[in-house]
């Protein structure tokens, strides 16, 4: 079978602005495909190319097996787009908006549509300009998750929905998924990637650097540690999964910070115990960190 | 400090000093976002005064030459509804500019509403005056600095106007005081919008409350100069644009009318102000209602959703034209009582009663054509508009077509535009044959309206090509060749302009109905051009990139 997107050496320039640099992404039918990278990379730009909202200046774009530019209306009867910043009618309620948007592709499901408002807590009596961005957000997330799209394309959906909200709408695209829809969810949170995607494509500068399954990108999910110690445990270093190991003098005793992958942190706890513990923060990396560790020659260059 | 301290209700009470904290600030921030627009717009103004003053000033050297001008023009009630009459025959100043007085006044004060409008509602409703506002910023401050602003360019455009004037040729005096006339509406207008710009809660709002308002002042000065013998000329009073004729420019000026203005402009600022501390951010003065919580049956489509998006604007269009067309088809009936023994042989030259009738109707339905062109143009700009706001994106991500959506927005101008047609052609044709007893009315004004929508049309094409090659400049663009077909059609006459000039405007190309003939391959020329436009604009619209 085919992949659900599939595209080839995407380039796309707004004047002199290189926006997508021949950029490579496929994803397959039935997946939930992290699309990450920091604020400006180009995940939009490859959203809007693949509703044919803007024209690819070059290479190959198919998405259910269709030209996006050109088979607008087939196309789209087949997927739903929650953009990442949602624009309301100030003078129509989210109902509203909600009903329109599904009627244009054709119908709306009354008995789930009504479930989702339930579930998301959104007033749909209330006029657009009411709306808090995260309400707004939960518009676009009922009238997109409502319909019976095989293929849903995700701008940075979760962005201004509060932690109770984020959940559901996590149990949410993992219903979706077990029905068979195939997900593309653009983040610049990498928690939120790992937490829902099956693989993950990472963009920097409008080129996919990284793509594969989270195993696959284990490397990239490295928890950062702190410890305070009385004293340090002889070879720290060489345990499997510890990486970049300093030691320096604190109080009395001594701080160790390290990275250690995620299957990797009980042996760790392991070589602590005996080392007089008395201070411990752990931090999932942030994208940024990720980046600028990974990539620091590509950002070198970029200076 | 103290005032943190206080309860809520006490702290809207502030000391007042506080509130205007911030204006300076934003004063600079609005010139520099204006440094491109607003000299544009005073040079246009200008330019069109100190041009048709340059025009006329050599034309009638003797007093005697410009009291039977006067007369033609006085004598001719069309002119004397649509501009208002020359108050003093004898003065060089008022022939030359009589068309630029009333008219020109009104226009200065539209300037003002759409100033006002987009350093107030339109900030807010943007969500940058929230920006602003969690800053070291004044309740008052944002209003303040737009009427500061605002008034500042009102004042520039006087002095230069007058400066214009006495270049054209006109003495000092009489100059200065022309150009205080447009200051005095524009002052007033400048009041009228700020509040109008507390009561809406959208900028679109706004600009419609108070030019309506502007619509109802024009008018009721229209009825005022159009009355037979000058029975109803104190009505002038009542409408901001009558002050402009009541301050007798270049004719012992009236100075005090001024006063009058600042006087009026003052107590709808302060009018404001109150109004600013009794409403939220964001907020009109009337709270939102909850709406309906599924959509009704005709919003399924994008034809629905723009008529939806549309009806408002719409229905306040129909309303000023319905009452336009009463007034003005009643002023018909009184064309006999204007005559007077001086402009008796221009009378019979034009044809006699009958002949006058139908000329004031042409005039009165090619000045309709031009506003109705107006509106289409607005309404089509909505599609640019819902671009721009990131609202087409979510909807075009759907299964519809950019073809559709654009059509649906076209269809709306264009019906839109029949439809202000069609309610003032049956408003104007009741008042008319009502009031002279002649039925021949109703077959006329069809006619005279039928013939304005081919020039809508071109206008409505060139919006659309706008909007589908330039779409960040589309606004601009269209409102840009608007308002010069317009001075073409109303001004170019008189500077003189070459023919192949005047006939850039597709107005000058609607037959005056009743009284010409209609000839049948200018209305096809231009029915032929808006649809190459409009095709043109729909392949355009369809193949470039979507643009935030």
């Amino acid at each position: 079978m085919s992949p659900v997107i599939e595209i080839t050496d995407l380039s796309k320039a707004f004047g002199a602005v290189r926006a997508l640099d021949h950029l490579d992404l496929t994803v397959e039918r039935g997946e939930v495909h992290g699309f990450l990278g920091p604020n400006g990379a180009g995940k939009t730009t490859t959203l809007r190319v693949l509703l044919g909202l803007l024209r690819a200046d070059g290479g190959a774009v198919r998405i259910l097996d269709s030209d996006p530019w050109r088979d607008v209306a087939t196309l789209h009867r087949r997927l739903a787009y929650v953009p990442g910043d949602v624009a309301l009618w100030p003078n129509l309620t989210g109902g509203e908006v909600i009903d329109l948007l599904g009627r244009l592709r054709g119908g709306v499901d009354r008995t789930r549509r009504d479930a989702l408002l339930e579930r998301f807590d959104l007033d749909p009596t209330k006029k657009g300009r009411a709306y808090s961005k995260g309400n707004r957000q939960k518009v676009a997330l009922v009238a997109a998750l409502a319909s019976d799209a095989e293929l849903l394309l995700l701008d940075e959906p979760t962005s201004g929905l509060d932690p109770l909200m984020e959940e559901v709408f996590r149990q949410v695209v993992a219903e979706r998924k077990a029905e068979g829809a195939t997900m593309l969810l653009s983040s610049h949170i990498l928690s939120e990637a790992e937490a829902l995607s099956d693989r993950v494509s990472i963009i920097r500068h409008g080129r996919v650097v990284e793509s594969g399954t989270l195993a696959q990108l284990r490397h990239l999910t490295r928890t950062a540690i702190t410890v305070d110690v009385v004293t340090v445990p002889a070879g720290l270093a060489d345990v499997p999964g510890v990486h970049d190991v300093r030691v320096e003098p604190h109080g009395t005793g001594a701080r160790v910070t390290c990275e250690v992958d995620s299957d990797a942190l009980p042996t760790l706890v392991d070589a602590l115990a005996g080392a007089g513990v008395h201070g411990l923060t752990s931090a999932p990396p942030t994208l940024e960190e990720l980046f600028l560790r990974h990539y620091s020659d590509d950002l070198a260059g970029v200076r | 400090m103290a005032t943190t301290t206080l309860t809520r209700r006490t702290a809207t009470v502030a000391a007042p000093v506080a509130r205007f904290t911030g204006t300076g600030h934003l004063v600079r921030l609005a010139l520099r976002r204006d440094r491109v627009l607003v000299p544009i717009w005073l040079g246009v103004f200008v330019m069109s005064a100190a041009g048709s003053a340059g025009a006329t000033v050599g034309l009638y050297p003797t007093e005697a030459s410009r009291v039977s001008v006067a007369a033609t023009i006085n004598g001719n009630p069309s002119f004397a509804a649509l501009y208002g009459p020359i108050l003093d025959p004898t003065s060089m100043g008022q022939v030359s500019l009589f068309k630029m007085s009333a008219m020109g006044a009104a226009l200065v004060g539209l300037l003002a509403v759409f100033l006002v409008a987009r350093h107030t509602r339109a900030e807010e409703e943007t969500g940058r005056t929230e920006l602003l506002g969690a800053g070291v910023v004044g309740r008052w401050a944002p209003l303040s600095a737009a009427l500061i602003v605002v008034a500042g360019a009102l004042v520039v455009l006087a002095l230069l106007t007058a400066a214009g004037l006495v270049g054209a040729g006109l003495d000092a005096v009489g100059s200065l005081s022309f150009g205080l006339s447009w200051l005095v509406t524009g002052l007033a207008f400048t009041g009228i919008a700020a509040v109008a710009a507390q009561v809406a809660s959208t900028s679109r709002g706004t600009k419609g409350l108070a030019a309506g308002v502007l619509g109802l002042a024009y008018l009721v000065r229209a009825v005022a100069d159009g009355s037979p013998n000058g029975d109803l000329v104190g009505l002038r009073w009542l409408s901001p644009v009558g002050w402009s004729q009541e301050l007798h420019a270049f004719s012992n000026p009236r100075w005090m009318v001024v006063g009058l203005a600042v006087v009026f402009a003052a107590a709808m600022v302060a009018l404001a102000y109150a109004l600013v501390d009794r409403r939220d951010l964001g907020a009109g003065l009337l709270p939102d209602r909850a709406g309906t919580a599924t959509a009704p049956r005709n919003l399924s489509g994008p034809f629905g959703l723009v008529a939806r998006l549309n009806r408002g604007f719409l229905v306040g269009w129909a309303l000023g034209a319905a009452l336009l067309s009463m007034v003005m088809g009643g002023l018909v009936a009184n064309i006999g009582g204007f005559v007077d023994e001086n402009s008796r042989p221009f009378f019979e030259a034009l044809g006699g009663q009958q002949g006058l009738e139908d000329a004031f109707m042409a005039a009165e339905w090619s000045l309709i054509g031009v506003f109705f062109a107006a509106f289409a143009v607005a309404t089509l700009l909505r599609l640019r508009g819902e671009e721009s706001a990131g609202r087409a994106e979510g909807l075009l991500a759907s299964p519809l077509t950019r073809w559709r959506w654009a059509s649906a927005h076209l269809t709306a101008a264009l019906g839109g535009a029949v439809a202000l047609l069609v309610v003032a052609g049956v408003f104007g044709a009741f008042s008319t044959a009502r009031a002279t007893g002649d039925d021949a009315w109703w077959g006329k004004v069809a006619g005279a309206a039928g013939v304005q929508l081919p020039a809508i049309a071109v206008l409505a094409g060139l919006t659309l090509v706008a909007i589908a090659f330039v779409p960040r400049w589309a606004v601009g663009v269209s409102w840009g060749l608007f308002t010069a077909f317009f001075l073409l059609g109303e001004i170019g006459p008189l500077l003189e302009l070459p023919t192949w000039m005047l006939d850039l405007s597709p107005f000058a190309h609607t037959p005056k109905v009743p009284g010409e003939v209609v000839s049948a391959a200018q209305l096809g020329g231009l029915v032929a051009v808006a649809v190459a436009l409009v095709a043109i604009g729909l392949v355009g619209y369809r193949r470039r990139d979507l643009e935030a």
